[in-house]
């Protein structure tokens, strides 16, 4: 298996009861590269995003993480919080999940938990409030500061999170999840309800984000995200993977259009030679 | 003023007299129903065993006039102070003199707590009072770290001040551990139970958690009931040794504080010395629990209260994280407890029922979930209001259950409802208790 690929994907399995939701998938996903996982509602990409970030645990198949400095994880049998934790596997979701009570600036702090677990030497260096514990603070308000500033809601540092505007919401969340350091962003949905100009923003943030040097895995249904910024694109359907490649290759491919127009193959091939 | 409210709008239908006495002729129908059976008629068995009935119409009359009456009064007064949220007018000197208080309440409180000896140096009774009341402060503030910051519903949290109180107890009798040896220790096994509770109920939320812990509760004091041979009991464990200071003891002897100092002995010396030990207690709960909330595992309870599925995919171990919360909820109950032991010097379960948890969970829930200031003036309330009504006998209740509900309706998330930030960049704005979740177990 090659070092670049940050994420493989091998044969993944997820039945819940009788049902299938996820058959056989294998992909990967390069590194410092944006991944999208496409597909129509219900084609199971949600449920491949949950078996990653441990929140599923996948019926069967491998997923392997390699970091930069070639560590390996396999993350169907760390699960849970563990995947964030060791794996540096950070993700948003597509129904927000910030803490509506906490301030922005609060809940970047929350995203830094373990780094500052260490640093408060697990609550006592803190509780006597020793120097180490009081320059770590520091610093974790410096990176809180910072990304706040990339997603342009610095002024916003001390409202709470629930009294933001929906798309500042959605960036709050993608800088939480950068505040933990993550080899991997998984970013469920991220243009979900953002207006044209808000979604062109989010372009922006996340190449800039790729450009730091973080992989990104994408689930996307708002196609001129997908096309615009992704370096490669895995289309699922009914649990299994139906088309994979570049952007525009993917696009053009009469499997992924029948699949997305609910019509035969033939038809869709049908369709597209009348077209054009 | 916009174009819309000048125009005459059509009568709002929640006011009006003739909205409010219909709805009173309603109450008071329905209360006529109610009642004609229940108090209208009187059924007894008579001297041939035959069933004779009275009528009682004029009691029954008494009663419908009474809601008919009270039905009147309660829409005025909700259409006067109006029900929470509703605009009101405030005028800005009163807004700026309450601001004003709120910034300086708790300092005076405090100042006014160390003064309490000094002030009320012969009064037996306010002494006693206050030290009630700072050990339900006490207690207050060590459950609100489980309930307000963590979110989980603590029914059982008596069975900590139980294991703190038997601790020191049982230490000190059989083993002759001084109360300074044993206080740590007390708290240690109360953590320890904490814990031990908190592995079962991880994975409960809400309602499920609640009867867990209230189930707990239970154990606890039924386990020291029936577990003679240690506990002693229902008769209890006596001759619990009082606190010293530091060896000295607090007695008419030789070498107790009062001959060591030269002045004469008063046993208002030891009521002095244990307030000022409760207040000690209290005082380091509040600042360990002040400082927790500004490092990561505070954070991190606050964030399990607001969500924890985000919790999880930000790497922060759950089960742990709620562990935390349990162990230190209990530790400062067991601290209470083994101060509640000293101070009493005999302990029977029958100080453990479950309306010493319902108690302090009444406390936190009143002065709002999370709020330090708001759990002492709820404590404060709640205990020295009980006093304060004791003249009114059997009706204390029924006032305390009142102003209960009334605060409820007017302050549903409790005296002091909104959340202070931990942490800010430019403005420590406080943020309004509609955005902060209770939590859900």
């Amino acid at each position: 298996m090659s070092d670049d690929h940050i994420l493989s994907v091998d044969r993944l399995m997820m039945r819940f009861g009788g049902i299938v939701a996820v058959n056989s998938l294998s992909f990967t996903a390069e590194r410092r590269k944006i991944t999208a996982l496409i597909g129509p509602n219900g084609a199971g990409k949600t449920t491949v995003f949950n078996c990653i970030t441990g929140f599923y645990r996948p019926s069967g198949g491998a997923l392997r993480l390699v970091h930069d400095d070639g560590r390996a994880f396999q993350l169907e049998r760390l699960g849970d919080f563990r995947i964030s934790k060791l794996a540096k596997v950070a993700r948003t979701f597509q129904n927000i999940r910030l803490f509506p009570g906490m301030t922005a600036l609060e809940n970047l702090m929350v995203a830094q938990h373990n780094a500052l677990m260490r640093a408060s030497g697990l609550t006592f260096l803190g509780l006597i409030g020793a120097p180490a514990w009081r320059q770590a603070e520091e610093r974790a308000i410096d990176l809180a500061r910072t990304w706040l500033d990339r997603v342009g809601l610095l002024l916003r540092a001390d409202d709470a999170a629930g009294n933001l505007p929906y798309g500042d919401q959605r960036r709050l969340e993608i800088a939480r999840a950068m505040c933990t350091e993550p080899a991997l962003l998984c970013l469920d949905e991220p243009a979900a309800g953002l207006n044209a100009r808000e979604s062109g923003g989010l372009n922006e943030l996340l190449l800039s984000i790729r450009d730091l040097g973080t992989s990104i895995l994408l689930i996307e249904h708002d196609m001129s995200v997908v096309m615009e910024i992704s370096d490669h694109v895995v289309v699922m359907d009914y649990g299994v993977k139906i088309a994979e490649g570049a952007p525009q290759a993917v696009r053009d491919d009469p499997k992924v259009i029948a699949a997305y127009l609910g019509a035969d193959e033939e038809e869709a091939i049908a369709v597209m030679e009348s077209g054009t | 003023m916009s174009a819309t409210s000048a125009r005459p709008s059509p009568a709002p239908p929640t006011s009006g007299a003739a909205f409010i006495f219909k709805k009173a002729l309603i109450s008071a129908g329905v209360a006529l129903v109610l009642f004609s059976l229940m108090i209208g008629v009187r059924t007894e068995a008579g001297p041939q065993g035959g069933l004779i009935y009275w009528t009682r119409f004029g009691d029954l009359a008494v009663l419908v006039a009474t809601v008919f009456g009270g039905s009147i009064i309660v829409e005025l007064l909700r259409q006067w102070w109006g029900p929470v949220d509703s605009d009101r007018f405030v005028p800005k000197p009163v807004q700026t003199a309450m601001a004003f208080a709120g910034r300086w309440l708790a300092p005076a409180l405090l100042v006014f707590a160390f003064l309490i000896p000094v002030i009320f140096y012969n009064q037996r009774y306010i002494l006693d009072l206050s030290i009630l009341v700072l050990t339900y402060v006490m207690l207050g503030w060590g459950l609100n770290v489980v309930v307000g910051l963590a979110g989980l519903l603590d029914l059982g949290y008596v069975a900590f001040y139980a294991v703190g109180a038997y601790s020191y107890a049982l230490l000190a009798t059989n083993f002759g551990l001084s109360f300074w040896v044993c206080l740590p220790l007390a708290g240690i096994l109360a953590a320890f139970w904490g814990v031990l509770l908190g592995f079962p109920v991880l994975r409960l939320r809400g309602d499920y958690l609640a009867i867990v812990t209230l189930a707990f509760g239970e154990i606890i004091r039924l386990v020291i009931i029936n577990w003679q041979s240690l506990t002693g009991g229902p008769n209890g464990v006596s001759g619990i040794p009082r606190p010293t200071l530091f060896g000295i003891p607090l007695d008419n002897s030789d070498d107790g504080l009062a001959a060591k100092l030269g002045i004469d002995f008063s046993p208002t010396h030891r009521i002095i010395f244990l307030f000022y030990l409760i207040l000690a207690l209290a005082l380091i709960t509040n600042w360990v629990t002040i400082r927790l909330r500004r490092l990561p595992i505070g954070r991190a309870w606050e964030a399990l209260r607001e969500d924890e599925v985000a919790c999880r995919a930000l790497g922060i171990n759950v089960t742990t994280t709620k562990l935390t919360a349990f162990a230190t909820g209990a530790m400062f109950g067991g601290f209470a407890g083994a101060f509640f032991a000293t101070r009493q010097g005999f302990i029977s379960p029958e100080s453990f029922t479950f309306q010493e948890s319902a108690l302090v969970l009444a406390i936190v829930v009143l002065g709002g979930m999370g709020s330090q200031l708001g759990v002492a003036l709820a404590a404060l309330t709640m205990i020295g209001g009980f006093e304060l009504f004791r003249g009114l006998d059997q009706y204390r209740m029924l006032v305390f259950g009142m102003a209960m509900v009334l605060l409820m309706i007017w302050r549903p998330r409790g005296l002091i409802g909104h959340r202070a930030p931990t942490v800010f960049l430019e403005r420590n704005q406080a943020i309004s208790s509609d955005l902060v979740k209770e939590g859900h177990g």
